[in-house]
């Protein structure tokens, strides 16, 4: 080289080594359903390498149910994962239960099975449309939100919420379920199946579908395991593994169901498992609609913990001291350390209790299985085409608020 | 005990660790193992790897503040045996001087995250973590606020009182 062109800064000489460029998707992107920050090292479209950023709806909701009695506490698990929140609200009020060590009757566990199956199919429902609309398959998602809509409109006749729905009391539920909603729940699993088969024909062996799913964020059994995965995105992976099963709650062990489990943990694998958990799910409400009991009531004979009639504190001495201490939050709790878990949505959520005998729990910390499967993503991800990441996170069902609690 | 398989996992510990051992107890059926802080990895390693045990799930791992205690930080483990179908939990306690324990990535990689989000709120650090920065907090935060020494609310409000309405 001559000097000239030493000197000269103008010559632009190429870099041996490989330039990777930085995309940054996120935090608010419209294709990624929710708040999360990935910076991708990209490498044209192949993605070198992911680091995700989260807590961006962290609302501290460990610190909040230290300072508030047991009662008050279901309203924040509402907000967990909210595409299914009777599921985090039972599962919380039988974590309570587990401590006071009520006794429930069977009445109340079947009604209770049946609202966290129809939470699991509306969950579900958000899941596999969602994948189907970053497919670019946009009529599945009309045709199958309508029947989340249903089920949405059940939750209303109970209990007036739609989303968040606070539902139910430790010890059962706030109110008997009305001939209305024993209607809507019959016209849900009587028209839901045939719904989901015409879903399932759009999608299922469609050949674009197949093309763009199978083999799209991949994750083995065993690293599925390391890395913490529960739920459909476990079964996908080929680990029988489901807590209404192997730790059976609320009497499901009475009812007769299989699980549904993939074998490559692709995108498509985990499409096809919550397409097979919905219709064990409706299954599930049918037989607990037939084995019904007639009597047993909708709440458990706790007066501790739930709350008498109205009519009743206004007459009765005693309803209205338990209801001045529900209230207050100053029923007597025992003191003790319980872990508790159900099946939710996504994988086995789980409560960590810690009871000190006051009137908030001393300490109360969630498994939410989102947190724990999210850390798999750049794993899974990495060598695969951007659109193809998009799709991953929408399959895994990462749902933000159970993301940042 | 009163179940079979935390006998015998009990059982199993001692044999290896018998001084490590601080309490061991059954609360809800589960059995509770409160562990030499020190061999909190080497336990874990042995409970995952020893073909009696064979706890291959870390389901759950999170941190606790006892402010009274001498050793007032602690980390709880819930680990899951899938073949037996079969849960335990591990704890842990030390000063807050002396917050440093041995982290479990390289047993399981579920523990990442787990780790940084229990340091993150308690401030406890894990030696030999990847990456332990701050996961749902922002990172310019001072405190570790899961620990007791932060109230959930503002101290210098006059108009409670705490007397009657809890801690």
């Amino acid at each position: 080289m001559s000097q000239l062109e030493k000197n000269n800064t103008d010559i632009i000489i190429p870099s041996q080594e490989k330039e990777y460029s930085i995309l940054n998707l996120g935090p608010t992107h419209p294709a990624t359903h929710g708040i999360f920050q990935n910076v991708l090292k990209m490498d044209g479209e192949i993605i070198i390498d992911a680091e995700p950023t989260i807590g961006y709806i962290h609302r501290a909701f460990e610190k909040l149910a230290e300072r508030r009695p047991y009662n008050q506490i279901t309203p924040i698990t509402d907000r967990l994962n909210y595409c299914s929140s009777p599921i985090n609200n039972i599962g919380w009020h039988l974590t309570v239960e587990k401590l006071i060590g009520a006794k429930i009757p069977k009445r109340v566990d079947y009604m209770r099975v049946i609202l966290m199956e129809l939470s699991r199919i509306a969950d579900h429902i958000v899941c596999n449309a969602v994948i189907g609309v970053d497919t670019g398959a946009l009529t599945g998602f009309v045709y199958l939100f309508q029947q989340r809509e249903h089920i949405y409109e059940v939750f209303e006749e109970m209990c007036g919420a739609r989303l968040t729905t606070n539902i139910g009391r430790i010890g059962g539920f706030e109110r008997e379920w009305s001939n209305k909603v024993w209607e809507k729940i019959e016209k849900f699993v009587n028209n839901f199946p045939s719904a989901l088969q015409e879903f399932e024909n759009l999608l299922a062996r469609n050949r674009i579908f197949m093309d763009r799913t199978i083999n799209c964020g991949p994750i083995s059994a065993e690293r599925a395991l390391n890395y913490g995965f529960t739920g459909p995105n476990l079964r996908a992976a080929g680990v029988d593994y489901d807590v209404r099963v192997m730790t059976p709650y609320s009497s499901y062990e009475d009812f007769e169901f299989t699980i549904p489990v993939g074998t490559q943990g692709d995108t498509y694998d985990r499409f096809m498992v919550r397409l097979e958990e919905m219709k064990q799910s409706i299954s599930i409400i049918k037989q607990a609609i037939q084995k019904m009991p007639v009597d047993g009531g909708f709440h458990a004979d706790i007066p501790d913990f739930y709350l008498p009639p109205k009519e009743d504190v206004y007459n009765n001495m005693e309803a209205l001291i338990y209801h001045f201490k529900i209230v207050m939050g100053e029923s007597t709790i025992p003191k003790g350390e319980v872990y508790f878990c159900v099946e939710g949505g996504n994988g086995e959520l789980g409560f960590y209790l810690v009871s000190d005998g006051g009137r908030t729990p001393y300490r109360l910390h969630f498994r939410r299985p989102c947190f724990i499967y999210y850390q798999a993503y750049p794993e899974m991800i990495k060598g695969s085409f951007l659109s193809d990441a998009i799709l991953t996170m929408s399959s895994m069902n990462v749902i933000a608020g159970e993301l940042d609690a | 005990m009163e179940n079979e398989l935390n006998k015998k996992v009990l059982e199993e510990l001692v044999k290896v660790f018998s001084d490590d051992i601080k309490n061991a107890e059954e609360s809800f059926g589960m059995l509770s193992v409160t562990v030499n802080k020190n061999k909190i990895f080497a336990i874990v390693k042995f409970l995952k790897e020893n073909s009696e045990t064979n706890f291959n799930f870390l389901t759950d791992l999170t941190g606790i503040h006892y402010p009274e205690n001498k050793e007032d930080l602690g980390v709880i483990y819930h680990l899951h045996n899938f073949f037996k179908n079969h849960r335990i939990r591990l704890k842990i306690f030390f000063t807050t001087q002396d917050s440093y324990v041995d982290s479990l990535v390289d047993l399981y990689s579920a523990a990442n995250w787990m780790e940084r989000e229990t340091f993150d709120f308690f401030g406890i650090h894990f030696k030999g973590h990847p990456n332990l920065t701050r996961i749902l907090n922002m990172e310019d935060m001072l405190i570790h606020p899961l620990r007791k020494e932060f109230p959930l609310e503002d101290q210098s409000r006059k108009d409670k009182n705490d007397a009657m309405f809890g801690r």
